[in-house]
């Protein structure tokens, strides 16, 4: 990112880099940074908070006005509205999976039966933002959690797609997973953190516990593609990846 | 949370240890306030949109066109790494690509305008990889009459 910043400049246009790792805007002295002490993956700070976001835009133009240049690195002074990530809040999924009632039946059946339930909520979710994150992976979702689970009974021969290797037709597969699983699980409105959504998605679905092992399967896999996606793609290092 | 000493140990250590370019000197481009910029939002988290060719690690480091009239059902993150927050992203796309804010501001006089483009590149991408694609960019910066980047990253 602070790269671009140098290129830019360099050819002549002004820039303004909203910086979140405080250590590599001073490594790499991108020529006017502000930092933000915020969650990686908000560099605004908080979803749907028009005047705070506004707060943080406007001290980042700011810094276009200043003649401390070249390297103006200025720090955001206040956090983020709403709970920090790492806190734990009183969300709860309002999908409760139960426990199955056949004690023979495979977890890709488990993780479709968690599909079926989540998918009124994931509809909840749609209308009420208007968008969805899914749609990474041309499977439809079904397609996408079954193609995952598939790896549990050994890896696929091909991919499910024409022209995409492996690896990343699960890579993306497992993102569309997540992200159907997140938005359906978050649709009602109110305070949530991101490490909420993380716990529940890693520990308490089948679904988490698909991809975890799925995970574990790849390591081991003959395929470049899906070894790399395994060891570096799909778990994040809060969950141990 | 992106205080370092925030973040869980292993992500602390990568981040520590990614590996940094080097510029011997930082170059500075004076110009207007803000009142007179017209500005452009670059990103690096990865967006693209619906129907377009997903970013690929090692894949090259191009970049996505985001018209600032897309509908932003439209707009996808396909950033490979899984170590930051989505549901910010997830309920509102200006997390990470203000455009409505930016109108607000071009709507109240604090910029001059909002650029009719804006751009993605995918940030799991080595800085030297993305210089030609960022030089070319420029150029349509440039055409477009912008004089100011906000750069975001995730």
């Amino acid at each position: 990112m602070c790269g671009l910043a140098h290129f830019f400049e360099d050819e002549g246009i002004a820039t303004v880099l909203i910086a979140l790792v405080r250590e590599h805007a001073e490594a790499i002295r991108s020529p006017r940074a502000l930092w933000v002490p915020f969650e990686l993956g908000r560099p605004l700070g908080a979803p749907n908070e028009p005047a705070f976001q506004r707060q943080v835009l406007g001290a980042a133009l700011d810094l276009l006005d200043s003649k401390a240049g070249p390297v103006v690195l200025e720090d955001f002074p206040d956090d983020a509205p709403g709970p920090k990530a790492e806190e734990t809040t009183s969300w709860v999924c309002p999908v409760s999976f139960g426990a199955p009632d056949d004690e023979d039946v495979s977890r890709a059946v488990l993780m479709s039966r968690e599909l079926e339930t989540l998918a009124p909520w994931y509809q909840v979710s749609l209308d009420e933002r208007g968008r969805t994150r899914v749609g990474v992976s041309p499977l439809n979702i079904g397609d996408a959690a079954q193609f995952v689970a598939s790896f549990l009974d050994g890896e696929p021969s091909e991919s499910p797609v024409e022209g995409q290797k492996l690896g990343l037709a699960l890579k993306d597969a497992c993102a569309d997973v997540l992200a159907y699983y997140a938005e359906a699980a978050t649709a009602q409105p109110g305070q949530k953190s991101g490490s909420d959504v993380d716990r529940w998605f890693w520990s308490d679905t089948v679904a988490g516990q698909v991809l975890r092992d799925v995970r574990l399967l790849g390591l081991d896999s003959a395929d470049d593609t899906v070894k790399f996606v395994a060891a570096k793609l799909i778990l994040p290092k809060t969950q141990g990846g | 949370m992106a205080r370092m000493e925030e973040l869980v140990e292993s992500e602390q250590a990568h981040l520590r240890n990614l590996p940094l370019p080097t510029y011997e000197k930082t170059p500075w481009v004076q110009g207007p306030p803000a009142s007179q910029r017209r500005v452009a939002i670059v990103t690096t988290a990865g967006l693209n949109l619906r129907g377009e060719q997903p970013f690929r690690m090692g894949a090259g480091a191009d970049y996505r066109v985001i018209p600032v009239s897309s509908d932003t059902a439209d707009i996808l993150m396909n950033h490979v790494s899984v170590n930051f927050d989505r549901t910010g992203f997830q309920d509102d796309v200006n997390i990470v690509l203000p455009l409505d804010r930016l109108r607000e501001m071009a709507d109240d006089g604090d910029i001059e305008s909002v650029a009719a483009f804006h751009y993605s590149f995918m940030g799991a991408t080595d800085p030297a990889m993305l210089e030609p694609k960022a030089r070319e960019l420029a150029g349509m910066l440039k055409e477009d009459n912008v004089n100011a980047v906000i750069l975001t990253p995730v």
